[in-house]
């Protein structure tokens, strides 16, 4: 790449909070240069869980980038989310080995049961449903991540099984 | 580095491993992972520590062992596999050392799901320790990267790639040592090596279980790629969702870089190679080379038109080479032994042997290594082992959203690009899924659709719109609500998308739809007709005037 001059042009108005340092290392890390935008909506993202309109602010100032490109790599890409998830993350995969094996059936058991579809968060806040591609489980179909946590050949009765411990604490 | 030094090192892990006299290797892959293989590792070491064996046993954490329907997997001293280990058996495992194998554990290793396979991508897989360098230039790594740099000049490493025959692993199937040329005649002094770890395809996990087991081996085989085309930038595309990988990955290009095996002057050579990583944000249309660039320069990751090829015209404007990471895997190997060695293996126009990742409804789910050239029916009942419970086999799903159900009748079909675009399916990534008489092919083409139609990224319009009216058009046939006319017109837009698609997303998107329609025409118009899903999948409410 070209080894342009790296312009210090970390934003004015630094907010107190912590975990801006880690998503201003990663700007920082690439020269603040512009093709460092989707590492450091990564950053953004495992700092915050998620990217709101002040992140994307703080970015775009950070990087020297339109706002509106901002916007648009950050909804453009799957991983992104917008909206804060919940205190737990049920994500069930929706590979071709797990949906051969039945993932359709859990998710729809899931979103019976609370009231939510894919993407949604339960109104307390409590349990997000999230829906993968394919997360590389599939020796294990159908596989569903309880918070980082995955768990192999599922069923909608295990699968509501372990939600009912987080739901009902 | 040099070659003494290189040496040194592996000797000294030889040694090391001698002074044991027994060695367990606890798979620590992905699968085994997500069923506590960890806890396993932890409980069997503290088993050993407790009985006062740590000096005579070595327990590791090593990558993948291929078997990830019966995980947790380990094996013992080379010889014993065990399966389904929990915790609770480190005493027993322990107590079986140098005796005979704990029975209720074993898994016969001369079963052909393992003896079937022919190892070159995987040979370090399960043997070494993923996060120890050390291991894996014992296991003779970095010896082919010393040897092109020192014995070879950047043309000769590309001859030698192109007598190999090896092609993209990717999917595609291009000539690897075309490609390569291709970079190699730029004159341009910047050049990149990208590789391409964006192992979208739902149902593929070699990649992951590459990056995860035997990470050095794709490093090794990028800086042979670097100094074969002249570049000295390097990166590594991987998916966010594969966080182990990535956390390999890193420890991985630390060590190399310490060492000295990444770096400037490599092997106290002029050459200088780095490698980066970038992660994927999970967009399927970043697998394609133009999108995959976009996205490292960190834009949306959108394709355009080719030519220029990235070749000529690729990352920042650079030439750039772009390989899978399987491809590149098969390099090292290929420096080391030969590109004649390899040309030995497969068939006339696929060489070399070939990951797939089993999955669906087969016995031994995880994954495999097998010569180009196996039949499929090899594959699915003796390395398989078959359908689970008395099921009747169905179709083999190849290629991902972008290739095609095979029906019975081809099962004697030897496994290579020719052979699987011939059927209307392609090689892929190594997706390999099974289905039995339970899975409706209409839905399983919906599911594809689907897929295709969330991932377009609406840039072009026949891949936008049309995915969509495909989509719809499948729901109306699984829900019982299609006339004959419906099926016409489906069949007019897979033309239509197929043809004027910008990339290779929307141009294959309607092979799943093809490949169905082809081998599966009565279940179409099962569903169309009669209404009625023969294998009960799809929810039909009967109603009543349904279009004839």
């Amino acid at each position: 790449m070209d080894p342009k001059p790296a312009v210090s042009s970390a934003p004015s108005k630094q907010p107190e909070d912590r975990r801006w340092r880690m998503v201003d290392r990663a700007m920082r890390l690439h020269g603040f240069q512009p093709h460092a935008l989707i590492e450091t909506l990564h950053a953004v993202q495992e700092s915050f869980g998620y990217l709101d309109m002040d992140a994307l602010k703080y970015v775009a100032d950070g990087l020297k980038v339109p706002l509106s490109q901002v916007y648009g790599v950050a909804t453009f890409y799957h991983f992104f989310s917008l909206k804060p998830a919940g205190e737990h993350t049920c994500v069930v995969c929706m590979g071709t080995a797990c949906y051969i094996g039945g993932a359709a059936e859990i998710i729809k058991g899931v979103g019976e049961q609370y009231k939510i579809a894919p993407g949604e968060t339960t109104r307390d806040g409590k349990l997000s449903l999230v829906v993968a591609r394919c997360i590389g489980s599939c020796g294990l179909a159908p596989a569903v991540v309880f918070d980082n946590e995955v768990d192999g050949k599922s069923t909608p009765k295990s699968v509501l099984e372990k939600l009912g411990r987080w739901t009902n604490s | 580095m040099t070659l003494e030094e290189l040496q040194e090192i592996a000797q000294g892990e030889l040694e090391k491993q001698l002074g044991f006299k027994h060695q367990i290797n606890v798979c620590v892959a992905a699968g085994c992972l997500s069923c506590q293989s960890d806890l396993v590792k932890d409980a069997i070491q503290q088993e050993v520590v407790r009985r006062g064996m740590e000096s005579t046993t070595r327990v590791k954490g090593v990558g993948c062992l291929g078997l990830c329907t019966a995980g947790p997997l380990l094996t013992v001293d080379d010889k014993t596999l065990y399966q389904g280990v929990v915790a609770a058996d480190a005493s027993d495992i322990v107590e079986a050392l140098g005796g005979s194998p704990v029975q209720r554990l074993d898994c016969s290793v001369q079963m052909p799901f393992f003896s079937r396979q022919h190892k070159i991508v995987l040979e370090n897989c399960g043997k070494i320790d993923p996060e120890r360098v050390e291991e894996y230039i014992a296991a003779g790594g970095y010896l082919a990267l010393y040897k092109a740099l020192t014995k070879m000049t950047p043309p000769e490493v590309v001859d030698q790639i192109s007598k190999s025959g090896l092609r993209g692993r990717g999917g595609a199937g291009f000539p690897t040592g075309l490609k390569w040329s291709m970079v190699s005649k730029s004159l341009n002094s910047t050049k990149y090596v990208i590789c391409n770890a964006d192992e979208g395809d739902p149902g593929a996990f070699m990649d992951r279980s590459v990056l995860e087991s035997d990470p050095h081996r794709v490093i090794e085989g990028m800086a042979l790629a670097a100094y074969a085309v002249g570049a000295n930038h390097g990166f590594i595309y991987v998916r966010a969702e594969y966080p182990l990988a990535v956390k390999r990955l890193k420890i991985a290009i630390s060590q190399a870089e310490k060492m000295g095996l990444l770096g400037y002057n490599i092997f106290n050579t002029t050459f200088s190679f780095d490698i980066k990583i970038r992660l994927g944000a999970g967009a399927f249309v970043c697998g394609e080379e133009t999108a995959l660039i976009a996205s490292i320069e960190g834009r949306r990751g959108t394709p355009r038109p080719r030519p220029p090829f990235p070749a000529e015209f690729g990352l920042w404007g650079y030439p750039t080479l772009i390989n899978n990471v399987e491809t590149l895997a098969n390099v090292a190997p290929i420096i080391a032994k030969g590109g004649e060695w390899f040309a030995g293996i497969g068939t006339e126009k696929s060489k070399g042997t070939k990951v797939f990742a089993l999955a669906g409804r087969v016995k031994n789910t995880g994954l495999i290594e097998v010569p180009m050239g196996t039949l499929l029916r090899d594959i699915v009942f003796d390395i398989g082992g078959g359908i689970p419970g008395g099921g009747k086999f169905k179709a083999v799903q190849t290629g991902g959203p972008s290739g095609g159900c095979i029906p019975e009748q081809f099962l004697d079909m030897p496994v290579d690009y020719e052979s699987l675009a011939k059927v209307g399916s392609i090689m892929g990534s190594g997706g390999m899924i099974i289905m039995d008489h339970t899975s409706c092919m209409v839905d399983v083409a919906k599911f594809f659709m689907e897929f295709c139609m969330s991932e377009s990224c609406g840039k072009c319009v026949p891949c936008r719109v049309g995915t969509a009216q495909m989509h719809d058009i499948l729901c109306k046939i699984t829900e019982g609500n299609a006339s004959e006319a419906d099926v016409a017109m489906l069949e007019d837009l897979c033309d239509l998308v197929r043809n004027t698609s910008l990339c290779g997303l929307g141009q294959t998107s309607p092979n799943p739809v093809l490949s169905t329609m082809r081998y599966f025409k009565d279940e179409y118009m099962a569903h169309v007709v009669d209404k009625t899903c023969p294998s009960g999948t799809c929810k039909i409410h009967s109603h009543v005037g349904g279009v004839k």
